[in-house]
């Protein structure tokens, strides 16, 4: 039996293949932490607590995942587009200069009303530029974004870290770092920001653009679905001669769609920089742009599902802090390869269960048969 | 009809190939049902159908391709299982392909050696490979420069290429499947010269096509499949180009007649001023075409698929830019230099029905309201400036859907999922709903069944009635003269000849077809 | 010749022979890209095989002490997580891209964690001694014939004095091209790469090609992972591929998927390694101090230029990252 051509309702494809993909890594993960010596059941109660069990822990877990909605939604916006925008973390990595330029020539003049929201849109400039150059080299040049992304995170690295040991360095100081930005272009804190409505929460990282992930899930969902660009964008990623049949010009959506990419990706620094940081320093990205690859596979590319797998990661990382802290034969790299196992199963493998839920499908629905025998 | 009236004697030749009960479903479509076949060696024995009435599904079956749900192959009487090519190739069965299954790359001497090379290096067998090649080449009059890249050959040598590779193996059974679909008539003639003289070796071929002629002129034993089912088999001698047309059919075409109309006054809708279009490798697609279409007429294009019809089609809607001359439509000048893109053209009231639906027509997993926008995204009708206008979307594409009988009438459910008349209904349904002064038809009821070919015609002569300037591409010969007040034939890039649609004669567009005018006249 | 004093050319030697070490798990890894990719699988995750088999012959050789078993061993881990992409890609028609991810992540995280898990070094393992590791060979007559201008202080230098994964590094790249080229299965490698459907139709199983091609890659990272972890180092560090098998990919695209011109890619990008490090805060007449990091990103500007088409074209299998799939 030929079960591909059989078709399911949206249930069993959208929440069940999905889940059942996400179980099966969780499941992988668990023999590995069978492996090292530990107990699997004990490591999740730790795991959860760790991320839930008191607010300092929930706000961790909220600033990890605000980054992963961000680099989420931005391999998700290229998928539709039909591109695979690898990178995510070299855009973000860069968009961080654009707020450090900004920041640091502006930060003595201008009032935060206007430095933030200028900052935030360098960074934001800045992403898509990163994204723009193998946009623009994919479409008129034809060279392969994926091959040509790549690359473009290790130029990025490259390219920071000479800026920073060279250029950017806070003069008499050691370590490679800009130095320090005024207040002024500093996102409010949580719980500083809580703190205004008389709510009091512990001090983390959590900050405003928490709020700024939320608004660009509702933005990209508004974009993707319900505007002519998004349709144009997604009738090109489908079908590209369609596209040129509908008018609609590929190569554009091939650069505008990434350059949307870039700029989701850059908003991690606006994030890590301004929200936490308060200065440009080395590595700030940290692998959550790959991950944003793991969180969009895992949502669908949907931004609900993109919010949901964010969290699930958020878990993850602030979880897998306190597991390192709890168990010490486990690590915080226990959460990478988690994150690998579950690009590998729902991404790579994202079909390798379906033909067995068709078959459970058509058991359990007799009638289906008929119309899908073959 | 009774079947095999070929097998009764008993001096019968032996038999080749035997197929006995084959049946395939593909989802809901039975694409071969409850099928017998009997093929005598030596002999050259043609399959004819429809397009869509399972000729390419049973030889998949037969070369390993799939695998039948029920049935049995019997080779030289012995019962075989093929699952693979493999196992086809084992049982002495070669096949050419409609598109040529040649690694561009890789000289003809490659592709022919690849999966037979004669052990694990490459030396001995190419060697080897040369000789016997040279071999096959004279005896069959098959020769091909062996050692050019076989993406550099014409279709021709590419064919032949195909054919030997069958023949290396010790094919013993040749399938061909359209083999002249690509041809030009002298090639054509060649292969058929080939043919005879494999027949005369005591090889066995399987004709498949959907072109009569080649039937009568070829094959001693024709076969006709309709509908996924064997309606006949017989001596080719003992029927006619017309008794064969009937079987394929099944019932004797009621062809559809309009009132032809002659508007000489009326504007011009469309205009091709020396328009030619040359491709990438330097192919020539189109070749100084001039053509108009007048408001209020069908100019029909008639023609053997692929001489030029659809780069025509793609240069008149805009998609491709022509390298040289220029359009008019509805007076607007279009020139090489300064084109106009898909949606400039609907601007400029020219819409286009795609030849390909699936490719180009609509997105498979885009619901029908979403489909029903493509191409309209951007007009003020469907959207806010940027949000678009989602419920109007959905509400015109359900009054389309009324219009033109779209079942199931649901905008939510995938396009996907409609079947290929109810898709064509409904891209008809949205182009015609924009009153396009010009309008551009490919081949629109290729696949389509009965009950909706008919619709499909009348509201395309409802739109010539309306004064519409109508340009229908086809290679249904009969639609072309249904629908049709003037007709232009294709050849090669070329417009070659053009008659009056009244007083239209089969064979004459048919030689015209073949250019074969000038040997006739 | 004045400036071609001992000094000079002591350091142009040095640099040479550093180019070879560091070459030698680019070219490992290119000529695993090349076999993957040429039968049309797209193989993004050489960086997380040989990162997978480094770790597994740090490991194999702290353990046992034998070199040997270290190199079957981080061969078996290459092959197994090649075994992954294939069932991934070919079996299951996944995205090869982002298979090839799942890889390069896996392994990431995997090695730190069974690292610190197993030997509690922070994730490395324990240092090995010179038994436990491919040494330096000297090869005959190195010495005696180093009196020799020019070409014997290169043999003794260069050429002589490196260890056995380096020789076999370079004996791989004339057998790939053997394998390629002159070769039965070389001949369906490049053609299931280029048509897949025309191999399917010559009665070869696709699948079993492919499979072949992608496990031969998963050996070649291996061997290019245990160079890494006992052969270069002595032991394994967490993250100690640090993207060369991206470089190697770039290099194997750079030399347009063909063995003799993805070694030399490798060669060329191996050698701007070994200048980087000599050239650091040094002075150059005309071009002034050239950056470090700029001649490190070189292989990946240089890419990126060829990809666009500026310096020749590179021209992919054809068929590559498509899954096949008999049905139309």
């Amino acid at each position: 039996m030929n079960t591909s051509t059989v078709e399911l309702p949206d249930w069993l494809e959208i929440v069940v293949i999905p889940l059942l993909n996400i179980i099966l890594a969780l499941f992988c993960a668990g023999l590995i932490i069978l492996a090292i010596g530990e107990n699997p059941i004990e490591a999740v109660g730790i795991m959860l607590k760790g991320a839930f069990g008191y607010d300092e822990a929930v706000g961790y877990t909220l600033y990890y995942t605000t980054n992963f909605i961000f680099t989420g939604l931005a391999v998700a916006i290229a998928f539709h587009a039909n591109l695979f925008n690898i990178g995510g973390e070299g855009q973000a990595y860069f968009a961080g200069l654009g707020i450090a330029l900004v920041v640091l020539t502006l930060d003595q003049y201008l009032p935060a009303l206007l430095l933030i929201p200028l900052a935030i849109a360098a960074a934001a400039l800045f992403g898509s530029l990163w994204a723009f150059i193998p946009a623009w080299l994919q479409a008129y040049r034809g060279s392969h974004i994926v091959i040509t992304t790549i690359m473009f995170n290790f130029i990025a690295a490259s390219l920071m870290v000479y800026l920073l040991v060279n250029v950017l360095i806070q003069p008499g100081s050691m370590s490679p770092e800009t130095r320090e930005f005024a207040t002024t272009a500093w996102l409010p804190f949580m719980h500083e920001f809580l703190a205004l409505f008389g709510v009091t929460v512990t001090r983390t990282p959590l900050n405003l653009s928490f709020f700024l992930a939320l608004l660009c899930c509702l933005i990209t969902w508004i974009y993707i679905w319900k505007t002519r660009w998004g349709y144009a964008l997604r009738t090109a990623g489908q079908s590209e001669a369609a596209a040129v049949y509908a008018g609609i010009k590929p190569k554009r959506i091939i650069i505008t769609a990434m350059c949307l990419s870039g700029a989701l990706a850059g908003l991690v620094a606006v994030n890590e920089l301004m929200g936490v940081h308060h200065r440009l320093l080395l590595n700030f990205t940290a692998g959550y742009g790959f991950t944003g690859i793991a969180v969009s596979l895992m949502g669908r590319n949907h931004p609900v599902g993109i919010i949901l797998a964010s969290l699930l990661f958020g878990i993850l990382y602030q979880g897998g802090a306190e597991l390192a802290f709890e168990l010490p034969k486990i690590t915080r790299e226990m959460v990478v390869a988690i994150q690998g196992l579950i690009i590998l199963f729902s991404g790579a493998l994202a079909l390798m269960l379906r033909p067995w839920v068709v078959r459970v499908y058509l058991l359990m629905r007799p009638s289906a048969i008929n119309a899908a025998a073959s | 009809m009774t079947n095999h009236p070929v097998n009764g004697g008993e001096s019968s030749p032996p038999i080749a190939i035997e197929l006995q009960g084959i049946s395939k479903r593909f989802g809901n479509v039975r694409a071969n049902q409850d099928i017998d076949l009997v093929v005598q060696r030596g002999t050259i024995h043609g399959i004819v159908g429809e397009n869509g009435a399972g000729k390419s599904t049973l030889m998949s079956i037969l070369y390993g391709f799939y695998q039948a749900d029920s049935g049995a192959i019997l080779i030289d009487g012995v019962p075989t299982k093929i699952y693979s090519s493999h196992d086809a190739i084992d049982a002495g069965i070669g096949m050419v392909h409609q598109h040529f299954m040649l690694v561009e790359t890789f000289s003809v001497l490659e592709n022919v050696i690849l999966g037979a090379e004669q052990g694990a290096l490459l030396k001995a067998g190419i060697s080897n490979a040369r000789q016997t090649l040279q071999h096959l080449a004279d005896e069959y009059q098959l020769s091909v420069p062996l050692d050019q890249p076989t993406g550099q050959l014409p279709v021709g040598q590419q064919q032949r290429t195909e054919i030997l590779k069958a023949l290396y193996r010790n094919a013993e059974i040749l399938i061909l499947d359209e083999p002249t679909g690509v041809l030009t008539p002298q090639e054509a003639d060649q292969l058929f010269r080939v043919l005879r003289t494999l027949r005369e070796k005591g090889v066995t071929v399987i004709l498949i096509t959907h072109k009569l002629r080649e039937i009568m002129d070829v094959t001693d034993n024709v076969s006709v499949l309709r509908l996924g089912t064997m309606v006949s088999t017989q001596r080719t001698a003992d029927t006619s180009m017309e008794q064969l047309a009937e079987l394929m059919v099944g019932r004797k075409l009621e062809s559809q007649t309009f009132a032809k109309a002659d508007p000489v006054d009326a504007t011009i809708g469309l205009e091709a001023h020396n328009v030619s279009l040359h491709g990438s490798k330097g192919l020539t697609e189109l070749d100084n075409i001039n053509l108009q279409v007048r408001h209020g007429e069908i100019v029909g294009v008639a023609g053997v698929a692929g001489n030029g019809q659809s780069a025509l089609l793609e240069v008149l809607s805009g998609i491709v830019t022509p390298t040289a001359g220029h359009l008019v439509i509805n007076g607007r000048t279009v020139s090489a230099s300064e084109p106009m893109d898909p949606a400039q053209m609907r601007e400029a009231g020219l819409h286009h029905v795609p030849e390909d639906r699936l490719r180009l027509g609509l997105i498979k997993s885009f619901t029908a309201a979403e489909s029903a926008l493509l191409g309209y995204h951007t007009r003020e009708k469907f959207n806010w400036r940027v949000l678009l206008k989602l419920n109007l979307i959905r509400e015109t594409c359900k009054r389309l859907m009324q219009a033109f009988d779209v079942r199931p009438q649901d905008p939510a459910l995938k396009s996907a999922s409609f079947s290929g008349g109810n898709q064509q209904k409904l891209i008809l349904a949205r182009e015609l709903d924009k009153a396009p002064s010009v309008l551009l038809v490919g081949q629109p009821t290729r696949g389509v069944d009965i009950g909706a070919i008919e619709l499909i015609h009348d509201k395309l002569i409802e739109m010539r009635d309306n004064g519409c300037a109508v340009l229908l591409v086809s290679v249904e010969l009969d639609e072309i003269m249904a629908l049709s007040d003037r007709i232009v034939v294709m050849f090669g890039g070329r417009i070659v000849g053009e008659v009056n649609g009244a007083n239209a004669n089969k064979t004459e567009l048919g030689l015209m077809m073949a250019n074969a005018m000038d040997d006739v006249a | 010749m004045d400036w071609l004093n001992d000094e000079v050319l002591r350091t142009i030697l040095a640099t040479l022979d550093a180019t070879l070490r560091v070459s030698t798990p680019l070219i490992l890894c290119a000529m695993a890209g090349l076999f993957s990719e040429r039968s049309g699988v797209i193989d993004i995750g050489l960086e997380g095989k040989m990162l997978a088999a480094a770790f597994a012959a740090g490991s194999l050789a702290a353990l046992t002490g034998s070199a040997w078993l270290a190199l079957l061993a981080a061969i078996g881990v290459g092959v197994a997580m090649a075994l992954v992409h294939a069932f991934a890609c070919v079996t299951h028609r996944g995205n090869q891209v982002v298979s090839g991810l799942a890889i390069n992540v896996l392994a990431s995280g995997l090695t730190v964690v069974l690292g610190i898990a197993w030997f509690r070094q922070g994730g490395q393992t324990p240092s090995l001694p010179s038994e436990a590791r491919f040494m330096p060979l000297q090869l005959p007559l190195a010495d005696t014939l180093a009196s020799v201008p020019v070409l014997g202080p290169l043999y003794r230098d260069v050429i002589s004095g490196h260890n056995l994964l380096v020789y076999i590094a370079l004996t791989i790249v004339p057998l790939t091209w053997w394998i390629v080229y002159r070769t039965r299965f070389g001949l369906r490698l490049r053609a299931v790469g280029e048509n897949p459907l025309a191999v399917d139709t010559a009665g070869i199983s696709v699948a079993r090609l492919r499979y072949s091609a992608v496990l031969i890659c998963g050996a070649l990272c291996g061997v290019a992972g245990c160079y890494l972890a006992i052969a270069q180092n002595a032991a394994f560090v967490r993250e100690m591929t640090a993207g060369q098998g991206y470089i190697a990919l770039a290099a194997m695209i750079f030399g347009k998927w063909r063995p003799l011109p993805a070694m030399i890619a490798c060669l060329m990008f191996g050698f701007l390694d070994a200048v980087a490090i000599r050239l650091q805060g040094i002075e150059l007449p005309v071009i002034g101090e050239v950056p470090v990091q700029l001649i490190q990103a070189l292989p990946y500007i240089l890419t990126v230029v060829l990809l666009a088409g500026f310096i020749g074209r590179a021209v992919a299998p054809k068929a590559i990252g498509v899954p096949f799939s008999k049905e139309r």
